[in-house]
Formats: structure tokens, sequence, C-alpha cells
């Protein structure tokens, strides 16, 4: 069983560090993981739900707009940014999994390492109404 | 003399492994590290600047927007994560250290510790003209 | 400042015939000062103590670097917990997410274990730790976070100017053996300068690490003692013996790492009931 690159191995241990709900996927838009405060956004634990797809993680929270307008997948900046392996940044409403409404800031990073290579994509997430 | 928190360590140890230019700034504004990516770009080495004020940064990198305006500080996706706490995006031009001018998306994105206490940001920014 | 070491092996406790050399209880040491004693981790190794040696009208204090089975499961058989005229305190690390005791409840209830926390007769008092620095009579104990998988924390632990580090679980550098030049960029740094006695994690051999065991969370001889080296202890004990590798392999791990390195400080693997004089 390979095991994950060291730049994704080093994003877990800085996801699980820090107070913000941040998800890693792999370069198929994989989820590998989310950390603790994005379990608590989300209302559902990382070792309930396990890795998910793409397709299964990106509509399982009902991304909409302010009308509740679902947008469009690309304007995830998660999957745009393992689309086009840039960084990419926007605001939503999300229902998590426990049915609260909660308008998020999302900032999705490709990680490429030093080989060149783009290994996967972090996402952090910020309830707009949360202070730090 | 008190070292580094975790999470700063972490993004560091997170940084030396990108080939994505990144610097890591405390919550006064101090670069306290930057990437050898972001080195490439800047023209600097950090073990010849060391912890550099931001000013500094903004000094030499002259951000402009696309009609060549200064873009003031305050808008600055680094500065705006440290004022507020928040992440923050922004596409705009910088002088690369060669005198040629590079557009560049940056992101910035705060680091809160388990002790939910904000220790610092990390920047991110990305040539756009440059592909993976 | 007396140091046991009532468990020092990582992972999980082996009772092996080819383990008993090292012993096969996972962490826990106990501190002793005159009268007064600290307990840190609640690895199998706490349930070997000899509970009758200390007068039971006594506060006990228990630390825990974090809550990974090895280092908590002799929490659930440590008798004073069980005392309903016991004062018993446990100290661990804080998790902006969940409460030491909402992560403790995980552990302690059903179906992990029979009795839930707060059923436990001694009723005991929960608190938190991250930077920080506390007193419990005569020991002043630093804390703070290091690299390893999860809310973690190492401590540096004074009591009349001896000081013992403690940092049984630590990978300071992921993927490679080579510190960083500047010292504040090392994990767990601060706890260990020039401190007098550092148990420190050295699970793995070198090429094992370099091979398969990146991120783990684990220390191999190599960077232990380029950590203590740079950290200028005084002396140095192989913690976290990996449970894979039996007494033999151990004794030549470390024979084999002391012919080639030159270390200005003694260093020891770790014995199950050793008693080290700081």
């Amino acid at each position: 069983m390979a095991g994950h690159a060291i730049e994704v191995i080093l994003s877990r241990q800085l996801a699980d560090s820090l107070n913000i709900p941040v998800f890693i996927v792999d370069p198929e838009g994989n989820l590998l993981f989310y950390n603790a405060p994005a379990e608590e956004l989300l209302g559902r634990r990382f070792e309930d739900t396990g890795e998910m797809p793409m397709e299964e993680w990106s509509t399982s929270f009902y991304p909409t707009d302010a009308d509740g307008t679902p947008i469009p997948s690309d304007k995830i900046p998660l999957v745009s940014s393992i689309k086009n392996q840039m960084p990419a940044h926007n605001n939503f409403w999300i229902n998590s999994f426990d049915g609260r409404s909660v308008n998020i800031s999302a900032t999705a990073i490709p990680i490429v390492g030093r080989a060149g290579k783009f290994v996967g994509a972090m996402a952090l997430f910020w309830d707009t109404e949360s202070k730090v | 003399m008190a070292g580094h928190s975790i999470e700063i360590i972490l993004s560091r140890q997170l940084a030396d492994k990108l080939n994505v230019p990144v610097l890591i700034a405390d919550p006064e504004g101090n670069l306290l590290f930057y990437n050898p990516a972001a080195e490439e770009l800047l023209g600097m080495r950090f073990e010849d600047t060391g912890v550099l004020p931001m000013e500094m940064l903004f000094k030499y990198t002259y951000p402009t927007d696309d009609h060549g305006n200064p873009i003031p500080t305050e808008e600055d996706p680094l500065v705006i994560c440290l004022t507020h706490h928040v992440p923050a995006h922004k596409a705009f031009w910088i002088k690369s250290f060669d005198g040629n001018k590079v557009k560049i998306s940056a992101t910035a994105i705060p680091i809160v510790g388990r002790a939910q206490e904000f220790v610092g940001a990390i920047g991110m920014f990305w040539d756009i003209e440059k592909k993976v | 400042m007396k140091v046991v070491l009532h468990g020092t092996r990582g992972a999980y406790p082996t009772s092996t015939p080819e383990n008993q050399k090292y012993g096969g209880d996972t962490p826990c040491i106990e501190l002793i000062h005159g009268e007064e004693r600290l307990i840190i981790d609640a690895g199998t190794g706490i349930i070997g103590i000899d509970w009758n040696r200390y007068d039971p009208s006594k506060r006990l204090d228990i630390l825990l670097t974090h809550l990974h089975m090895d280092h908590i499961q002799g929490l659930g058989f440590c008798k004073p917990l069980f005392d309903p005229n016991r004062e018993v305190h446990i100290w661990g690390p804080k998790n902006g997410t969940y409460s030491l005791n909402t992560r403790l409840n995980r552990f302690l209830s059903p179906p992990l274990f029979p009795v839930v926390l707060r059923d436990i007769p001694s009723q005991p008092h929960i608190h938190e730790l991250s930077q920080s620095e506390i007193e419990l009579g005569p020991f002043t104990i630093q804390s703070n976070y290091i690299v390893h998988p999860g809310p973690t924390l190492g401590f540096r632990i004074s009591c009349e100017g001896k000081t013992l580090t403690y940092i049984p679980d630590h990978e300071p550098m992921i993927g490679t053996d080579e510190l960083y030049n500047d010292d504040r960029w090392i994990s767990g740094f601060d706890l260990a300068y020039k401190t007098d006695l550092l148990i420190h994690d050295s699970q793995y051999e070198r090429e094992e690490y370099i091979k398969g065991k990146i991120g783990w969370g684990h220390s191999c001889m190599t960077i232990c003692s380029e950590f203590a080296a740079r950290t200028q202890v005084g002396r140095l004990v192989f913690f976290h013996h990996d449970p894979a590798h039996n007494d033999t392999r151990r004794t030549q791990m470390f024979e084999d790492f002391m012919e080639s390195s030159n270390y200005s400080f003694p260093i020891e693997l770790a014995v199950q009931g050793q008693e080290i004089e700081i």
C-alpha cells in the first residue's frame, strides 16, 4: 500500500494542529482527510465518513449562493484548485450534515512538491460568523 | 529565546517541501520565513535576509494593479489576514528581482492553533502565467 | 529528584520472553521528590505502581502527553482513580474543538471500557494544558505542543534546580534527520534546552524510519541524539522501544549506533523498573 506523499503528510499534520476547518484531497479530488474543526462545521466525523470521492463530497454539502441557487462545481474552490492547479477562493452557503445552513469563505491551495509534482490540494473553510 | 509555535514550525516544514512560493508571517507582520520558491521569485535568499518586516517586502516587490497603480497596503491579502484574522485573496502585479513585472495570485491564510490563539499567517503566491 | 521508568515500550505492550530486558509495558514514568510524586503518562506501566508506597490521603496528579492508546490504556486500571476518598487530577493537551473531558470519555466509556469517566469513584478533576507553566508541589512543569499526530505535549519538569524533559513521542523533523539551523524552528527545543535528563522517543532504526515510517510521529536514534546534542542535554535516555524489536535487536541497534557516533553526553536505553537520580 503506497503511502501518501510527504507534502500530503505534512499538510495533514499541519491541519491537525489548526483550529480552522481543513480538507485535504488527492489529485483526483478524493477527500483524504478533514480535521476536527471541519468535523464540527460539517456535523460528521471523518472516522465515520472516511475518504470520499469528489462527486460525493462536492455535492453532499449542497453548496449554494445567497439565493439558494446551487453553485456550479467549478466554482467550488477545492474543485477549481484540483482542475486548474491554482489557488481559488469563494464565499457560499452550505448545509452541514446535521442540517445547519452555514455561510463559509473557502480558500483552496494546490499542493505541489519540490519536484513539481501536483499531489493534491488543501482547502480551509471559514464560518464567516465565527471570530478569532 | 522562545521557540516558534508548533503550527508555525509545521507550516515551515510544509513550505520547505512545496514548489509554490510561501511566506510565513507572525502576528506583528514580520516575515519569519520564505521558501526557496519564494526566494526565486523575489531574488532574495532567506539565509541572507533573515526575518524581514513586511514593509521591506512591499518595497522590494512594489505591488500594483492592472493599471500600474500601487496597491494600498491594507488591500494586500497578507495584511488583511494579519489584521482581521481571515483568509484573503487577490491578484496583482509585482516586480520580481530581475525587474520584470509578474502577475500573481496571492492567498493568505490565518494560522490559528489548537489553543485557539492566532499565531501568524501563511501567504502563498502564484505566478499566473506559470503552469504546473 | 528521582525518576522511575514504569513503562518504556511504545505502541502496544509486549509480554514475550524476548522483550523482558527493556520491559514490555507502555509509557509511564514517576517523579519522586521526598514524599511528593508526579505521574506522567498512563500506559500499562501505571498498573504496576505500588500505590501503598504513598500516603493514600495525598492528592495524585497524572500528566498525559497525549491520548494515543499506549499512553492512556492503563488509566482505567489505575487503583487511585477508584478510591472515592482520593483526590486525583488529570492533566492533558488542550484541543480547540473537543475538550479533554470529551476525548477521555471516548476511551473511558462503553464499548471500550465499562465505566464512564463521570462514574469513576474518585471523580477526577480534568485540566487542559497547552503552552503552559504550572506548579504541583515541589515540581514546576512547563508544557508545549511538539510534532506528533494529534495534540501532543512535551514536558519539562524542574525541582530544586534539577530538570527532566520528557518527550516520549516526537518526530521533530518529518522526513529528514537534519534539524533546522535556527533553534527557534525546532519542535521541543525550549523544553529540552540544557535539561539534566532527556527521555525521548527513539523507536526506529534510521533505515526503518526512512523506508517506511515517515510521518508516523516517531524518531530514530539518530535524530533523537541530534536533537539532544542541539539542546545540550546532560543525559539522554532512549525511550519508546518498538514492540517489534526484541531485546537482542534493540541491544544491537544501540551498540551499532554508539559505535558510529560520538556524543559528549551519556546515552542509554530505557529499562523498565530503572530508577534514575537526577
